[in-house]
């Protein structure tokens, strides 16, 4: 019989994002992973199910998305890494129990492979039209995080990053992939996982009767505990108080709600990541993320070639939004390309950002197929001539 | 007025939490008061015993357990208390919730939970009634009772839970009534022990939002009612159990002892793996 792989498989790969997702994954210590199949997002937990068996994690096929995106939940609380990965119609269903991560400051991570809406449109094709459900989607005022990746090496370091950030704030952790993104094969180097950098799991180390679980003792997050401590504790989706009680008064929810909004609006620097180009002093820069930057990278070297002065932002980080950083770009640049795969999406919050500063154009599609290079050559020599 | 100043189970209940939310009359506390005395009889390891909850009154019992205890989402309990009990292979994990989590809304978790025999003990208060909302028709609200959402009496066919559960594969089903109390309590004890998915439906009286809107008198008659009704059978073919007036079948109608998940997990892995298998501990 064949030798298992090692947990981290070091080496040079040609695999797609998919695959590159679930490799990542399990470089970050996650070990347990609930889905439920909807394409494009299956060979995902396909993986995990060959992989877990042989290293010690445990991959399960719940009933349906409701029950995936808290299974999930149930084991990150006993101590382990944990994530659920999805499609567009999974996502939504999935939406309760980001909410549930966001009060109960679950550390979670959430894949979103998207796929063009809504409903169930077009299972098998592209889209970005998933980024405001996940800023969104759940009921009331919370605040979490979310990466998108342009290719299956990103997949394969952001979804280590999307592990880290969910321990490190303890709220859900979104990884916004695509269609093309996830089923785009590449090459992808897994780095010895001595050189992956992996935030650990953080219990506190305050024994019971010092403890309680939504103190802030430092910082703003409190501190990570696990079942079988003997702090007893009690977590509840309701609105509680240090001690993780009920608390059903508006004094209570003014404390909590505002704490798992500023714990990441204070932290935006920390976060957020963003990649850009020749953006110093250009005509244009084109903004996008994903399977977009992609295409905006071409776009933007081919109209360079042709004298334009053109530049890329690429949103590696989309939530929480970086209004300085697009402020930063807006001072650099006479125009601003908004590039996405839905009919306006994340232009908007470019828009709040930047003000009248410079004019924000838009390009976007319905979703189904990639913006091709030719229509974004053509927007870049269209907002620069 | 009197001081209580202890009661013998005050170290299993969060005592800073009381007083609790439940009505005068309300069964839910009489079945968390048979809960402690299975977990004292047991002499279970506090930190191995972990409680899970949904919503609605019964929703409550996880928040005033002294063990680690989870209030999680409307119905999703069990899939909560699914990924929890495969990362806890030492611990008990027990859903405690009512009808309308636990039959309406967590109907497919119910089935599939029982399916997969997670090793979980689930206890689902049946009160006919969502009481926490006011009154509202459940899967288990009797025929032409009265509901806030059924008006002019309930029209629908109502769930046999325990036959639910069985069918679907849960390896220790039983029913007792909150006026059972000894029985109750024992079968908590046997269903606590039991290795895989073992269910209670624990019947008990909503004096405030089912016994007045149908004009049943106070909790005490549905408890003479419970006595006066009761036939116990145990082994009952679940088929024949469905609650009907004037007969309440109660006992332990399924007891048997199959793989459970994890159980099945490991040995289908071993089969196909051999020595490649690394069985999931959880964090440890």
């Amino acid at each position: 019989m064949a030798k298992s792989k090692p947990i981290v498989d070091t080496g040079i790969h040609f695999i797609d994002g998919n695959m590159a997702c679930a490799e990542g994954a399990i470089a970050a210590g996650c070990r347990f992973v609930s889905g439920y199949p909807i394409t494009p997002s299956t060979e995902v937990v396909e993986h995990m199910a060959k992989r877990f068996p042989e290293i010690g994690g445990m991959f399960i096929q719940m009933e349906d998305e409701l029950a995936a995106s808290i299974c999930f939940q149930g084991a990150v609380w006993s101590g382990v890494k944990g994530m659920t990965v999805t499609s567009g119609p999974g996502f939504s269903l999935m939406m309760e129990h980001v909410g549930l991560a966001a009060a109960l400051e679950t550390p979670s991570v959430f894949v979103d492979v998207q796929r063009a809406g809504p409903s169930t449109g077009l299972p098998t094709a592209p889209a970005q039209q998933d980024m405001m459900q996940a800023r969104w989607g759940s009921h009331g005022d919370y605040e979490i995080i979310a990466l998108s990746p342009s290719s299956p090496q990103e997949c394969f370091d952001y979804i280590v990053t999307c592990f880290n950030l969910s321990e490190k704030y303890r709220c859900p952790v979104f990884f916004m992939m695509d269609e093309t993104v996830g089923h785009m094969h590449g090459k992808v180097k897994i780095p010895d996982a001595s050189q992956i950098d992996v935030l650990e799991r953080q219990n506190t180390t305050r024994p019971p009767g010092e403890y309680q679980p939504y103190k802030i003792y430092e910082g703003s997050v409190p501190e990570m505990v696990k079942v079988g401590m003997g702090h007893r504790i009690h977590i509840t989706g309701l609105t509680h108080d240090e001690q993780g009680y009920p608390a059903m008064n508006a004094d209570a929810q003014q404390t909590l709600v505002k704490r798992l909004c500023s714990k990441i609006t204070d932290n935006v620097d920390d976060i957020s990541i963003i990649k850009t180009e020749n953006i110093d002093d250009s005509d244009v820069v084109v903004i996008s993320y994903g399977i977009t930057s992609r295409i905006a990278e071409y776009a933007v070297n081919t109209t360079r070639e042709q004298g334009i002065n053109a530049g890329t932002a690429q949103l590696v980080t989309i939530w929480p939004f970086n209004d300085r950083a697009m402020m930063e770009i807006a001072s650099k640049t006479k125009n601003i390309i908004v590039a996405e795969m839905n009919l306006g999406q994340i232009v908007n919050e470019v828009r709040r950002a930047v003000g009248n500063a410079v004019p924000v154009h838009f390009l976007g599609n319905a979703g189904g197929r990639t913006i091709s290079p030719e229509l974004m050559i053509g927007k870049i020599r269209e907002v620069t001539r | 007025m009197t001081e209580i100043k202890s009661h013998p189970v005050d170290g299993l209940l969060r005592t800073d939490r009381m007083p609790h939310i439940w009505c005068p009359g309300c069964g839910v506390g009489t079945s968390v008061n048979c809960f402690t005395r299975a977990i004292e009889k047991l002499e279970m390891d506090l930190d191995k015993l972990h409680v899970v909850s949904g919503i609605g009154c019964t929703g409550r019992v996880a928040g005033y357990i002294n063990v680690d205890s989870f209030h999680t989402t409307h119905g999703r309990a069990l899939a909560f208390a699914t990924g929890l009990s495969l990362s806890r292979p030492d611990s008990k994990v027990v859903v405690y919730s009512g009808d309308g989590d636990i039959a309406a809304i967590g109907g497919n978790h119910l089935i599939h939970a029982a399916r997969r025999n997670v090793d979980m003990t689930v206890i689902c208060v049946n009160n006919y009634t969502y009481g926490m909302t006011g009154g509202q028709v459940t899967p288990t609200t009797p025929d032409k009772a009265l509901a806030s959402t059924t008006p002019f009496g309930n029209f629908e066919h109502t769930f046999n839970i325990p036959n639910l559960v069985a069918a679907s594969g849960g390896t220790y089903v039983a029913r007792w009534t909150v006026f059972h109390v000894r029985q109750l309590t024992r079968a908590m004890v046997s269903a606590l022990k039991h290795p895989g998915f073992s269910f209670i439906e624990v019947l008990s009286p909503c004096p405030t939002l089912y016994m007045r809107r149908n004009k049943l008198g106070a909790a005490v008659n549905l408890m003479e009612y419970f006595k006066e009704s009761a036939v116990i059978e145990n082994g009952a073919d679940t088929r024949t159990v469905a609650l009907n007036e004037g007969k309440t079948v109660l006992g332990e109608f399924v007891n048997v002892r199959l793989p459970t998940l994890r159980e099945s997990y490991e040995e289908r892995m071993k089969e196909a793996l051999g020595e490649k298998f690394v069985p999931y501990e959880g964090s440890k």
